[in-house]
């Protein structure tokens, strides 16, 4: 499982956080503050892979780091994670990133954090490595932002009449929200022809 | 700060234009979002251009003040409430708390549209953990969330249910989730397969009755959802492989339609199918085919197809190719697979990447045990590694070295290790590699010096993070001793001299534990060292209390050890000068010890029974019940203090003092509690009992007590655990010698044509030979040539500490004193063991031989009971060898070479006397022999010799002959040397016991044996040696030809003639076991050169000085 991914600057400032197990927010802190410290140490040229000892409180774990430009990416795993696998996707979620950003720069992490967060949760949930396609995350994101846009457009009259807060206070993004649920909304579009079944299902019939 | 920083800064005001999503096709957005975004990039404008961390805090104080007033302002749309929760996650990730908004993300999924939900959503997933209280908000809204027809909407409540949920409140959504399962979008079954995953972690009852449908997703239509039940099936067959051992079948078969191709095209990354569905297959499938045959035996194929198909182009490959490789080194072997999987693990390790380097050293750690081989191939790579810049692979490549440390190469590699430690600075590596030097010093330590040494090193590089257990372990280890004791003096004798001489050192800073180390030897065993006086150990131990980086814990120990010494000096000046000292000390613990030391000054009888010398091992008897207090507590109890009461009734009492007001007279809480605490104690004289805490006495014959009883928990520290009962000592001795008798043989896998051989030799860089001798060095123990493997595996987990006589300057001479140890411990009861045996071959005359089996010790132990015919007088004979010469470091222990000894041979008392011809069984006639000898001859016994020089493929049956006993025993050659002489004695019993004393001479040339090759695998062998001796012979004239001179090393040296090509010849044997030695020979005008090589060092002078002696006698 995945514990943690942190990326962070040159400079150790934090640009995304997601810990993926409890911990303290100081306890939290302090494993960017030595994760970076760590990572930093090494130049490019060795290997991606680090034993970050009792970081996490345990032995087994492993921080598999990625350096871009002025950007780190580090995945903290446990030993059931494939560290290649791991390096490899980082890359997809980087070029997922990018794809998503066009050209994406240490700036658009800060300033468009939740859709940075949005993106890793169609990589990355609760820990485990949901999908790696790259076209089927972008496919999702841009779903996304469609919706976003469509939302915009419909939910922009609404914010302008003055709304109190306890009047109708709902009320204008509920209407805003049956409005959108009446759109015919976008398939998500995904290369699978379901028809046709590509993989074939495992004679399970003892079981079923 | 940096011009990076400042270029960002510079580019902040387009960017901001450039990427926001505000301003979309509502124009410039509506006013509020304009402000919010820039109130965000004012913020991080502004932290960013800050210098200290001091200022940062202020300004997201001030932030967090405004964002707080502006969340729970009720005019806040909730537009700006997604802003602002944003600006909330910013500040959070700083490591800001912000637990004020935790609420309004709450409500913010909750109230908002989907966008505003969506951030809502994010934020509790951010905020919140499992059990925070607030979650129980969120069920209602997931609740609706789940329901709503809005796939957009269900895909978020999934999403948060994955993340976050609490356990509780799992029931009010199973129902929903298990729905979800059959759905039409595939992203909705994948996210609620995702979401049962979690609650299968956090909760495994709650879904154990919808395993079936988790079966039914694992043969989803679409291969996303299949994928994410993987995660399901992963978790469950960790904890229960045998549980799912139908499903294997399944898992093959998707394996193997994902490698073929059958996925979409999409699934592809960089042209492979799937590959992290591939690697987590692949984990499944080890996981259910370890110890278990049939399971294995489905995957076989598929593992096969997978290392196929996996063609090297990506990196993504080699993930695929190391989850196979470790699937096959777990499950059950397959050899054609093993194989395949080696040459894998060569191709990582000799990647130049080096995270595939990485990986492969991994592998070769984790395959090292099943196939030690495999590491001397690759002994030159892992050499490199050594002095790899990167520390995490130097550490890796430890990590492979000390699994194959044994008792030849644990200096080097123990020296590697401590190199490594002095560089290092990471504290969690230094623990790690603490703990492994000291396991395998204790292991394999060669000799006292070194071992102490080594622990020194230990102690002062780990500092005062190496785990409790080591110092424990090691005192333990000085206090318990070994079954010598003369051994034990010296390693303890060993130790004092060389704290001794740390202590020296004026400035030198010790972390406290060695320190405690330091003082416990010295306090314990100081006194075997006479040629000190104790008033200079005092002297630094005093000088050592008074140094401020001592804290008081060891200062505690010093004290201990001070008070030791003292009671074995009759007065001191520095013992005097210390009470003094300390008696007004702040410290109150050391002002007790200097009291206490004052005292026991005074008495020094008394000291003396107190403190014995060297008792740190014997059993205390503790009186638990602390019945010499009772006079005392009596005595108290009449003046009327009150009872004592165990602290639990303390509290509750206090507890219901609490309640209410306890009205109850004091009298009858005695009554309680002497009731109570008679039912913990024993009887005592006043038939009652009271538990007595000894900090709670401050009388003076209580604080002697206690200080005793402080003493010797001292010592009790290392009374515990870890180290290993000195049974096993006995075992990890006779297992040990093998391993020293075996030379390595480096396989040459270097891959130049044989043809090239010499030169490449000769060209071999000076660097590249340190190297190889490193490796030499490295890799000694570790397999052999021709398959012949003498150990099979590198037993490393058997071996146990050992500690060798100290009687031999030469390192070489370990076996000697080993042989002596046994036969010090080992002939005792054989003797007894004797008459046991005469009842076994009752009736007829035969010789039982007794073998343990492959172990140096079976010299000694060897029983021959017979029966002389005239007399039929059962005799227990019981032969016995013995070294004699240890000064010469011949060392001879079991092995192929067989030594028959027609003896002895008994003979009527007053009948004939023709001695019995002695001649050699018929089974062993045939093989080659030496001629028979007689050896010595008493009146009644005459042993006679004959060297078998092969060694035959059966067991040897009983032998019988009428008068003649056949002993036969297996010597071979540990250290070479030209000559050994082993001596042995047999004793007999016919009227008396009688000994009879005899030596055989053993030349290196009996443990010559003609090593069978091609001329390839010499020339592969020959590039894998290290040690070389030339030498040029002249040639007499009888034999000035090549082919002269080489039949002659043949008939005499026995060595096999590989070659001959013109003036040139190559020539090969062993010594027993298997230790090669390469000869190469050419003739040029009359001189014969000779070049000898062999991974033995001194096989080649030993030889060689064979070969000119015989080349002289021609």
């Amino acid at each position: 499982m995945i514990n943690a991914i942190l990326v962070f600057n040159n400079h150790g400032k934090p640009r995304l956080v997601r810990f993926y197990q409890h911990l303290a927010e100081e306890v939290q802190q302090q494993i960017i503050r030595e994760t970076f410290h760590l990572v930093l140490k090494r130049d490019d040229h060795i290997c991606n892979f680090l034993e970050c000892g009792s970081l996490f409180g345990g032995s087994d774990y492993k921080l598999i780091y990625r350096h871009y430009a002025t950007l780190y990416f580090v995945f903290c795993v446990d030993s059931s994670e494939s560290e290649l696998g791991i390096l490899d996707l980082i890359q997809v979620f980087v070029e997922t990133l990018d794809k998503c950003f066009e050209n994406v720069c240490e700036l658009d992490l800060i300033f468009h954090m939740d859709k940075v967060h949005h993106i890793l949760q169609e990589v990355v949930i609760g820990g485990m490595v949901l999908e790696t396609n790259m076209n089927e995350i972008v496919a999702q994101v841009e779903a996304q932002s469609k919706l976003e846009k469509a939302e915009q457009g419909i939910a922009g009259p609404a914010v302008t009449v003055p709304s109190r807060w306890q009047g109708g206070l709902s009320a204008a993004p509920s209407r805003a929200v049956s409005a959108v649920k009446n759109i015919n909304l976008p398939e998500i579009p995904r290369n699978i022809n379901i028809g046709d079944i590509n993989i074939k299902v495992p004679n399970l019939s003892q079981f079923m | 700060m940096s011009d990076v920083v400042e270029r960002t800064l510079s580019v902040l005001p387009g960017l901001l234009g450039q990427h926001d999503p505000g301003t979309g096709p509502g124009g410039a957005g509506g006013p509020g979002r304009v402000s919010a975004t820039s109130r965000l990039g004012s913020l991080i404008r502004s932290i960013t251009a800050l210098t200290s961390k001091h200022e940062e805090e202020k300004l997201i104080q001030q932030e967090l003040t405004s964002l707080k007033t502006t969340v729970s302002a009720p005019t806040t749309t909730l537009r700006l409430m997604k802003e602002c929760m944003v600006r909330l996650i910013y500040c959070e990730m700083l490591g800001y708390e912000s637990s004020f908004g935790y609420i309004h993300a709450i409500k913010l999924a909750q109230q908002g549209n989907l966008l505003e939900k969506r951030v809502g959503y994010l934020a509790v997933s951010l905020f919140l953990h499992e059990n925070h209280e607030l979650l129980l908000l969120l069920v209602n809204t997931v609740v609706k969330d789940l329901q709503s027809t809005n796939l957009v909407e269900v895909c978020m409540a999934l999403t948060i249910v994955s993340q976050i949920f609490p356990r509780e409140m799992i029931p009010a959504v199973l129902p929903l989730i298990e729905d979800k399962l059959q759905h039409s979008k595939e992203i909705i079954r994948r996210k609620a397969v995702q979401a049962l995953y979690k609650f299968y972690l956090i909760a495994p009852n709650q879904v154990q009755h919808i395993h079936d449908k988790f079966r039914k997703a694992l043969c989803d239509r679409d291969a996303g959802v299949m994928a994410a039940s993987l995660h399901i099936y992963l978790q469950m067959i960790k904890e229960n492989p045998s549980g799912y051992k139908d499903l294997t079948g399944s898992f093959v078969t998707i394996l193997k339609q994902v490698v073929g191709g059958k996925l979409p095209i999409d699934f592809n990354y960089h042209s492979v199918p799937a590959p992290w569905l591939q690697i987590q297959l692949l984990r499944i499938l080890g996981l259910l085919g370890k110890d278990d045959p049939r399971t294995s035996e489905l995957m076989y194929d598929v593992l096969d197809e997978s290392l196929r198909r996996a063609e090297i182009n990506h990196n993504i490959t080699y993930a695929i190719l190391f989850e196979c490789v470790q699937t096959i080194y777990t499950i059950n072997p397959k050899s054609e697979l093993l194989e395949k999987a080696a040459k894998c693990i060569g191709k990582f390790v000799l990647s130049p990447k080096i995270n595939l380097k990485y990986l492969g050293l991994k592998a070769l750690t984790y395959v090292i045990q099943q196939d030690p081989n495999l590491a001397l191939q690759h002994q030159m790579t892992i050499i490199e590694c050594l002095d790899h810049p990167d520390p995490i692979i130097k550490r890796e490549t430890l990590e492979l070295l000390y699994r194959i440390t044994n008792g030849q190469n644990v200096i080097v590699i123990v020296q590697k290790m401590l190199d490594y430690l002095k560089e290092s600075k990471e504290e969690y590596a230094i623990i790690n590699l603490v703990g492994k030097i000291a396991e395998l010093a204790e292991k394999y330590a060669p000799d006292n010096e070194w071992f102490i040494q080594t622990m020194n090193a230990v102690f002062s590089v780990g500092g005062d993070v190496v785990h409790p257990d080591i110092p424990n372990n090691f005192l333990r280890l000085l206090a318990e001793g070994f079954d010598d004791g003369k051994e034990d003096v010296q390693l303890q004798m060993y130790a004092v001299q060389s704290y001794l001489a740390l202590l020296e050192e004026e400035d030198a800073l010790y972390p406290q534990k060695f320190l405690q180390v330091m003082s416990w030897v010295l306090g314990e065993y100081s006194s075997l060292v006479t040629d000190v006086d104790p008033e200079v150990i005092l002297t630094k131990l005093h000088s050592l209390l008074k140094k401020t980086f001592v804290t008081s814990e060891t200062k505690v120990w010093i004290m201990a050890a001070v008070t030791k010494i003292a009671s074995r000096t009759s007065c001191s000046k520095t013992v005097d000068k210390l009470i003094q000292e300390f008696s007004n000390s702040l410290d109150t613990c050391m002002r007790q010890y200097a009291f206490e030391l004052k005292h026991l000054c005074e008495d020094k009888a008394l000291m003396k029974t107190l403190l014995p010398f060297d008792a740190s091992c014997g059993d205390m008897v503790v009186d638990a019940s602390l019945s010499f207090l009772d006079g005392f507590v009596a005595e108290g109890l009449g003046r009327g203090a009150a009872p004592y009461k165990p602290h639990h009734q303390r509290q509750e009492e206090k507890l219901s003092q609490e309640k209410a007001l306890n009205f109850e007279p004091y009298g009858l809480s005695f009554v309680s509690s002497v009731s109570s605490s008679g039912v913990t104690g024993r009887q005592s004289p006043t038939g009652l009992s009271f538990g007595s805490d000894t900090s709670g006495n401050s009388a003076e014959t209580g604080h002697k007590e206690t200080n005793t009883l402080k003493l010797e928990g001292v010592r009790k520290l290392w009374g515990k655990e870890g180290y290993l009962p000195k049974k096993e000592n006995k075992v990890g001795k006779e297992n040990e010698p093998q391993t020293l008798s075996c030379g390595t043989l480096l396989a040459g896998q270097v891959g130049e044509s044989p043809a090239l051989q010499s030169d490449q030799v000769a060209s071999l860089s000076e660097e590249d030979k340190e190297k190889q001798q490193l490796a030499s060095t490295l890799f000694i123990g570790l397999g052999s040539n021709a398959g012949v493997s003498l150990m099979g595996k590198v037993d490393t987990t058997i071996q146990k500490f050992k500690r060798k006589s100290k009687i031999n300057e030469t390192q070489s001479s370990e076996e000697v004193s080993d042989f002596q140890i046994s036969a010090a411990s080992d002939f005792g009861p054989l003797l007894d063991t004797a008459p046991i045996n005469v009842e076994d071959c009752e009736g007829n005359t035969h010789t039982r031989l007794r073998k343990s089996s492959l172990c140096s010790s079976d010299i000694v132990e060897e029983n021959l009971a017979f029966e002389t015919p005239q007399s039929l007088k059962k005799s227990g004979l019981d032969e016995r060898l013995s070294d004699s010469r240890l000064s010469q470091s011949s060392l001879f222990a079991d092995s192929n070479m067989e030594i028959f000894q027609p003896s002895p041979s008994a003979r009527c008392e007053g009948a004939s006397k023709t001695p019995l011809v002695p001649s050699l069984p018929e089974e062993l006639e045939d093989l080659t022999h030496s001629e028979v000898l007689e050896l010595c001859q008493s009146d009644a016994l005459a042993l006679h010799l004959c060297k078998i020089l092969e060694s035959p493929t059966y067991q040897f049956p009983v032998i019988e002959a009428q008068c003649v006993e056949h002993c036969q025993k297996c010597v071979w050659m540990d250290k070479i040397c030209t000559q050994g002489i082993l001596s042995a004695s047999v004793h007999y019993q016919s009227e008396l016991e009688t000994r009879l004393q005899f030596s055989i001479t053993l030349s290196l040339l009996d443990f010559i044996r003609p090593m069978e090759m091609t001329t390839e695998d010499f020339g592969k062998l020959w590039l894998s040696l290290s040690n070389d001796v030339k030498q040029n012979i002249k040639l007499s004239s009888s034999q000035d030809s090549l082919s002269a001179a080489m039949n002659t090393l043949q008939q005499k040296l026995k060595l096999h003639i590989v070659d001959t090509i013109g003036n040139e010849g190559i020539l090969a044997c062993r010594l027993l076991p298997s230790v090669p030695c390469l000869l190469h020979c050419r003739t040029h005008s009359g001189m014969l050169a000779l070049w000898f090589r062999s991974p033995c060092a001194a096989l080649p002078d030993g030889l060689l000085y064979q070969c000119q002696k015989v080349m002289e006698e021609s």
